[in-house]
């Protein structure tokens, strides 16, 4: 069995065990315990719903602080391209990547350009022969993730490249070190500024068989206050990052930090392409396609946040605020004189090109109810009756989510039937009826004179 | 041999809101005994298939899963119009579904075939004006 890492912790003290957090998890992954809320680690996606509906902000993201950056000579901030949607157009992308540098990293490099790599070769792969159709973007690792859990049979429809973070942090990386020859690989770190805390878990625990490119996440929420004041404001300032910015992102990678943004740089033709978002939405497509319920669908962007990126979780702005920033952003680059989809390095190509055998992801056979498939159909028979038994309201008193799982944690033994408060209160019942009962049954010494019986 | 694990479903004639309830019910089942999801999804688009065949094109039927431990007998029954030529409706792409159903994004011509394609065992028989029976099997360790 493996050990796994999930980016989702808890601040016990905070938590009141209720039920918001099971409820709204899309793989069931948490129960409430002794008054507290527990994450069953291997079924975990990393989504962050828990972290957004918790009303007592229990759960956090367990990310990098900039100070984790100090063990590193050289540093590398690759912002998502969702990051611009923090801030008013009337800061320029440029003043908030001179932000970072100002911030204290040597280099910063948009993830928006790896998404651009990205953006071409799906495109081009879109058009092979023998693909297997419809294509499902990798770029969310909490889809990925969900569908590593839950939905193996769909891996091969994955885009078989590195998503564009990756794709960023590789080319960042070799830049760094041809620019800088002093410099040892182990010296470099490369950081994504993001608001997801599903990436946190794909840097330490990676998606595929090999090592993320990546050295940490620092959340948008971690680094907004002090960004806002780095940006800057005068030409003293700007000048302080003169020559140090490369060529910018085009909108064609800009636009994958919104919902629809992927469709949109590859130009899919009308009717093949669906967007789908918001991770309970994404579940309920990957049910369809698995089912093969789908026809004439060549790709398919999933994003487990409502609008995409913008409405992360480790986001400052409200998700439509955000939204709407971004959009605003994207279509006055679309009117621009560098209004170009991408502009594309040969060189950044062939760093991509070279690591396409890296995708295949790992899958995680779910554990079934039991080894032997006898017993264990006899003990999905069981968990039929126990279901039968419970009151069928979901309320989540117990600390499951549904009646339909406690019956299944009961037939696994992490549960027993009278965690069901209802069941609990019919057991109470049934002990005081027993117990007037036998209250009322007196030996015959006892008897009272009236109650005599005839052979007396 | 144990007993099998029953689930059993009423079809209805034009119910669409009620189509996918089976198929999503046995492969819940399927996934919590450890079978394989690429046999889970071969059952899964057999019986879907089989619901959307009922649900277009007879009367009203049932459909009924068998579940042991080595397989999966999906037995669907249903009375109305049966298929004049069994043999013809085996064939891709030929569909006698209505424009509505069409429309609907169904009564594409490849219901039977997928159903067949799906299973290691396909049995079919049907009497015009009477109804239709189809027995599936699909194995769980093929």
């Amino acid at each position: 069995m493996e050990t796994f890492f999930r980016s989702v912790g808890l601040k016990a003290d905070r938590c009141k065990g209720c039920v918001s957090c099971i409820k709204r998890c899309p793989t069931e992954a948490i129960r409430i315990r002794e008054g507290k809320a527990h994450i069953i680690e291997s079924k975990c996606i990393d989504c962050g719903e828990c972290i957004r509906v918790c009303p007592n902000q229990a759960k956090f993201a367990i990310t990098n602080h900039l100070e984790d950056t100090d063990i590193y000579k050289y540093n590398i901030a690759l912002p998502a391209p969702s990051l611009f949607s923090q801030f008013e157009l009337k800061y320029s992308v440029e003043a908030i990547l001179c932000g970072l540098l100002r911030l204290g990293f040597d280099d910063v490099y948009e993830v928006a350009k790896g998404a651009e790599i990205v953006a071409f070769k799906l495109k081009e792969y879109l058009r092979q022969d023998g693909v297997p159709k419809p294509v499902i973007s990798n770029a969310c690792p909490a889809c990925v993730r969900l569908m590593q859990i839950s939905y193996p049979e769909l891996i091969p429809h994955l885009l078989p490249y590195e998503p564009p973070v990756e794709v960023a942090a590789r080319i960042a990386r070799t830049r760094a070190l041809e620019n800088n020859p002093l410099l040892q690989a182990d010296d470099i770190g490369v950081w994504f500024i993001g608001p997801c805390p599903a990436k946190m878990t794909a840097v330490v625990h990676p998606l595929t068989e090999k090592s993320s490119n990546l050295n940490g996440v620092i959340a948008v929420s971690t680094i907004y206050g002090k960004l806002h004041k780095t940006i800057p404001r005068t030409d003293a300032e700007f000048a302080e990052c003169d020559n140090r910015l490369g060529e910018l992102a085009r909108w064609g990678g800009v636009t994958w930090g919104v919902a629809g943004g992927e469709s949109d740089s590859v130009d899919s033709p009308r009717g093949t392409g669906l967007i789908v978002h918001g991770i309970h939405h994404v579940k309920e497509m990957f049910e369809q396609l698995s089912d093969m319920k789908l026809t004439g669908v060549e790709h398919v962007e999933v994003l487990a946040c409502e609008s995409g990126c913008v409405g992360g979780a480790l986001m400052v702005q409200n998700r439509f605020v955000g939204e709407h920033n971004l959009r605003t952003r994207i279509d006055a680059m679309k009117t621009d004189k560098n209004a170009d989809r991408f502009s594309i390095d040969g060189k950044n190509l062939e760093l991509m090109e070279m690591c396409e055998s890296c995708a295949p992801v790992k899958i995680y056979q779910p554990v079934p109810i039991d080894e032997n498939m006898s017993e264990a159909l006899r003990k999905v028979e069981q968990m039929e009756q126990v279901l039968k038994q419970l009151p069928g309201l979901d309320c989540g008193s117990c600390g499951s989510p549904t009646c339909k799982v406690l019956a299944e944690d009961i037939i696994r033994g992490f549960a027993a039937e009278t965690d069901c408060i209802f069941k609990l209160r019919e057991k109470v019942r049934d002990m005081a009826r027993a117990m007037v009962d036998l209250a009322e049954h007196l030996p015959p010494s006892f008897e009272k004179s009236e109650d005599k019986r005839d052979d007396c | 041999m144990s007993e099998p694990m029953k689930l059993e479903f009423q079809l209805e004639q034009d119910n669409f809101d009620f189509a996918g309830v089976p198929s999503s019910r046995i492969k819940k089942v399927l996934q919590q005994i450890g079978v394989k999801n690429e046999i889970i999804r071969r059952v899964a688009v057999a019986s879907y298939e089989a619901e959307i065949n009922v649900i277009i094109h007879s009367l009203g039927g049932s459909i009924k899963a068998l579940i042991f431990p080595d397989r999966t007998e999906l037995y669907l029954e249903d009375i109305g119009p049966g298929i004049p030529r069994v043999d013809l409706a085996m064939q891709e792409g030929f569909s006698t579904a209505t424009d509505k159903i069409r429309e609907k994004g169904f009564g594409a011509g490849m219901g039977l075939p997928n159903m067949k394609r799906c299973s290691d065992e396909f049995e079919i028989s049907s009497e015009v004006d009477v109804g239709t029976k189809i027995k599936m099997i699909i194995f769980h360790n093929k």
